[in-house]
């Protein structure tokens, strides 16, 4: 681990909590590192274990999916699908041999920009000190199938 | 290959302050499929959007992605631009570089910079699978059902009645008025509540547009916004009722104190059935009751078991309904009335405040000294909330009236005895005991029996207390998030009758917005099954909230899950449950997020 070492993370945002409590983040310009991108989906529950593997698989040093506070969910139950949808990723990440601390899942709602920025700096922190993947020497040269 | 335009908004300098936008830019022309880039110094400008119109039409671009601000305010307008100039709005993508970059990364422009060229990327990679997608349109049924034909069913089924729309009004009970025809007057006028009522019933009987179910059951609702079908069971036989929206107004009922501070319904009873007896003795005017043992014989206290006696429990710990107690009857009028406030409210079981029991108690305090103004009138209380301008005046009244409120804590609750009830007053640190003649226990609202079915036919949700669940909190309050479905009244959480009243109307304008329309237009991003692909394992269909996909059997033994495209919403859970992979969540494909996870993580320079 270097000093400069700079986290590349995926963020799933869903739409109706996370992404606005991100673009509120940014209306009360509160600063976080510029190490997150943010992939937009309209419900966490529509994440699926092959978009945080395939993260993971081209080198993401963290994966964090965000939605709704349970009970808040825009589509009534679908951060609850989230929930199952990480915690089985998370057991593959073992099989794989990724700590499986490079993955979480994080309530934030369109009110909490301040909680978005501060997941972020956290979770950048956090990842900066488990250090770059170790997945990535392996994988780096492969190139994704394409159907 | 896919001709793609990528336009990059300054927004002044609020994102050219932070970004360098011309470095994006350039980088944007080394995208696979960009044709075309400008930058703009605002694109939702008229000069902007203009450009991407003509930009569409000259270059011929067959996507359009615009890098700015967030899709969340902006992404109609840039759509609609898209339509106008002949492109299907769906084959545009949104870059969010300003609310999550230029703005968060405002000290480390280079940082910023590179976020922003890598987040272009991932947009142009999802642009390049974009698909068309379809809007359908469909006719909406200008005629809305109100459930619950109480004073804020009534209002509302009049309200969209007036505006011409036809209005189906459901009352379960065998006649219209609900909770506020057993009350004798109103807070805070003191204004008497039957000929408000009255009045409003015959307003709803006489009016043209306005047709009434009383006595009536749901049975069944299907459908979807704008032309819901539903199956009411009323006068012995069926009807079915098609209408665009529907409005829940289903009210709440008090809570049944059944084993709570001696309550026996004749001298320990509940402000529900005290409005009752008030009325009895605003007609009688009848002669006083002794303090003594006389008042007490004529009560029937003989009738009260020792057991009965007893403290603050929780009350209602079943669902069985509350056994058939004679209220108390007497024309004479009580010596002293203990009234006791957060019986079986504000407890571990029932934490929720009900809100109007305070302002209860204090009317029916006021009406007591009002009939008999020497009758002393106690009201044991934990917290009194009489907020707003009116109620605490109102609370200030009560005060200077005389009428005595003693806090009591509920580590000590006060505890009815045959002769008083003892109370630690804990203002003044010492044991109080009342000498009584009646009791009153003030009980919260609680949920309607029956709106966990009727929430389950509507497929609409409820919290934990059983009260329906609006779609959010602060921005959608009268709104469920299943669209054309409604909620105003009691049967959201305890309130004042303005407040319901407010909720009728807004719930009445909620629906007309769906009802004035000629139809509905549902979103292109919704769910398809490839049903080559689909075994009809049914997971879709118990994933989702809405009812969108069903089982359809198309060959004998084949089975396959079909969506309806109005009822989805694109949540895309199915598409992620689906084990086959014959759901697709349009607009979020797998394809398309998968190709936006890899653009963030690796160049493909052409």
């Amino acid at each position: 681990m270097t000093v400069d070492f700079q986290p590349r993370i995926v963020v799933f945002a869903c739409n109706w909590c996370s992404y606005a409590g991100a673009d509120l983040a940014g209306v009360s310009r509160l600063q976080y590192p510029a190490t997150t991108r943010v992939i937009r989906v309209m419900c966490s529950g529509r994440v699926t274990p092959g978009f945080i593997l395939e993260a993971f698989r081209l080198g993401a040093d963290g994966v964090l999916v965000t939605g709704c506070h349970p009970g808040d969910c825009h589509y009534i139950s679908g951060n609850q699908n989230a929930v199952i949808t990480v915690d089985r990723t998370t057991q593959l990440l073992r099989l794989l041999g990724l700590e499986p601390g490079r993955l979480r899942l994080e309530w934030v709602s369109a009110a909490e920009g301040a909680r978005f920025a501060h997941v972020m700096s956290e979770f950048t922190e956090h990842i900066r000190k488990m250090g770059p993947t170790p997945l990535k020497p392996e994988t780096c040269n492969l190139k994704p199938v394409t159907r | 290959m896919t001709r793609i335009g990528v336009f990059i908004c300054h927004c002044g300098s609020n994102i050219a302050g932070h970004v360098d936008v011309e470095a994006v830019a350039e980088y944007a022309r080394t995208l696979p499929g960009v044709v075309f880039v400008q930058r703009n110094m605002y694109t939702c400008s008229d000069a902007g959007l203009s450009e991407i119109k003509t930009a569409i039409v000259q270059q011929g671009l067959e996507r359009v992605v615009v890098a700015a601000c967030t899709p969340r305010t902006h992404e109609p307008l840039f759509r609609q631009a898209c339509r106008e100039a002949g492109l299907n709005p769906y084959l545009f993508e949104f870059v969010n570089i300003r609310d999550q970059c230029s703005w968060v990364h405002m000290h480390e422009p280079e940082a910023a910079t590179r976020k922003a060229q890598d987040l272009v990327r991932m947009g142009v990679a999802k642009a390049r699978l974009l698909e068309p997608l379809e809007e359908q349109e469909l006719p909406v049924e200008p005629s809305a059902l109100v459930i619950g034909g109480g004073m804020i069913g009534m209002t509302a089924a009049l309200n969209l009645a007036n505006r011409g729309f036809p209005v189906k009004l459901v009352e379960r009970e065998a006649q219209l008025g609900g909770l506020l025809l057993r009350l004798d007057r109103l807070y805070p006028t003191q204004e008497e509540a039957r000929p408000l009522v009255e009045e409003r019933v015959a307003a709803v009987l006489a009016h043209p547009r306005i047709e009434v179910f009383t006595s009536a059951a749901l049975l069944e609702v299907k459908g979807f916004v704008g032309n819901y079908e539903v199956t009411v069971a009323a006068g012995g036989q069926s009807h079915t009722l098609k209408v665009g929206a529907i409005i829940v107004a289903t009210g709440a009922r008090p809570l049944q104190p059944v084993g709570l501070y001696g309550y026996d319904g004749q001298r320990v009873i509940t402000q529900l059935e005290l409005e009752e007896v008030l009325r009895g003795w605003r007609g009688v005017g009848a002669g006083r009751l002794g303090t003594g043992k006389l008042g007490v014989g004529k009560l029937g206290i003989g009738k009260l078991g020792i057991g009965k006696l007893g403290d603050g429990g929780t009350g209602e710990q079943t669902d069985n309904p509350p056994p058939n107690l004679p209220i108390y009857q007497s024309t004479n009028l009580p010596t002293r009335v203990v009234m006791i406030q957060c019986v079986g409210a504000r407890t571990p079981e029932r934490p929720y405040c009900s809100r109007i029991c305070c302002t209860t108690a204090i009317k029916n305090a006021l009406e007591i000294r009002e009939i008999s103004p020497e009758t002393e009138v106690y009201i044991l209380y934990r917290d009194t909330e009489t907020q707003g301008t009116r109620y605490e005046a109102y609370y200030t009244r009560a005060r200077q009236a005389g009428i005595q409120f003693i806090r009591y804590s509920p580590q000590r609750p006060p505890r009815v005895t045959d002769e008083r009830v003892v109370v630690y007053d804990e203002l003044l640190g010492a044991n109080l005991g009342i000498p009584y003649d009646l009791v009153v226990l003030s009980t919260p609202l609680v949920a309607q029996d029956g709106a966990q079915a009727l929430a389950q036919l509507l497929k609409v949700p409820v919290d934990e207390h059983g009260f329906f669940l609006e779609a959010h909190a602060k921005l959608r309050p009268l709104d469920f998030a299943t669209d054309g479905v409604y909620v105003a009244g009691t049967a959201r959480w305890p309130a004042h009758l303005e407040e319901t009243i407010t909720q009728a109307y807004g719930a009445a304008a909620r629906a007309a917005t769906v009802l004035s329309k000629e139809h509905v237009v549902s979103s292109g991003v919704v769910a398809q099954v490839n049903e080559a692909l689909c075994r009809g394992c049914g997971r879709c269909v118990e994933v989702c909230e809405f009812g969108a996909p069903v089982l359809v059997e198309v060959a004998p033994g084949v089975t396959v899950a079909r969506v309806n495209p109005v009822l989805c919403k694109g949540c895309g859970a199915c598409a992620s449950r689906c084990p086959t992979g014959a759901m697709t969540a349009r607009h979020f494909t797998d394809r398309q997020v998968l190709a936006m996870v890899r653009a963030a993580l690796s160049e493909e320079m052409r």
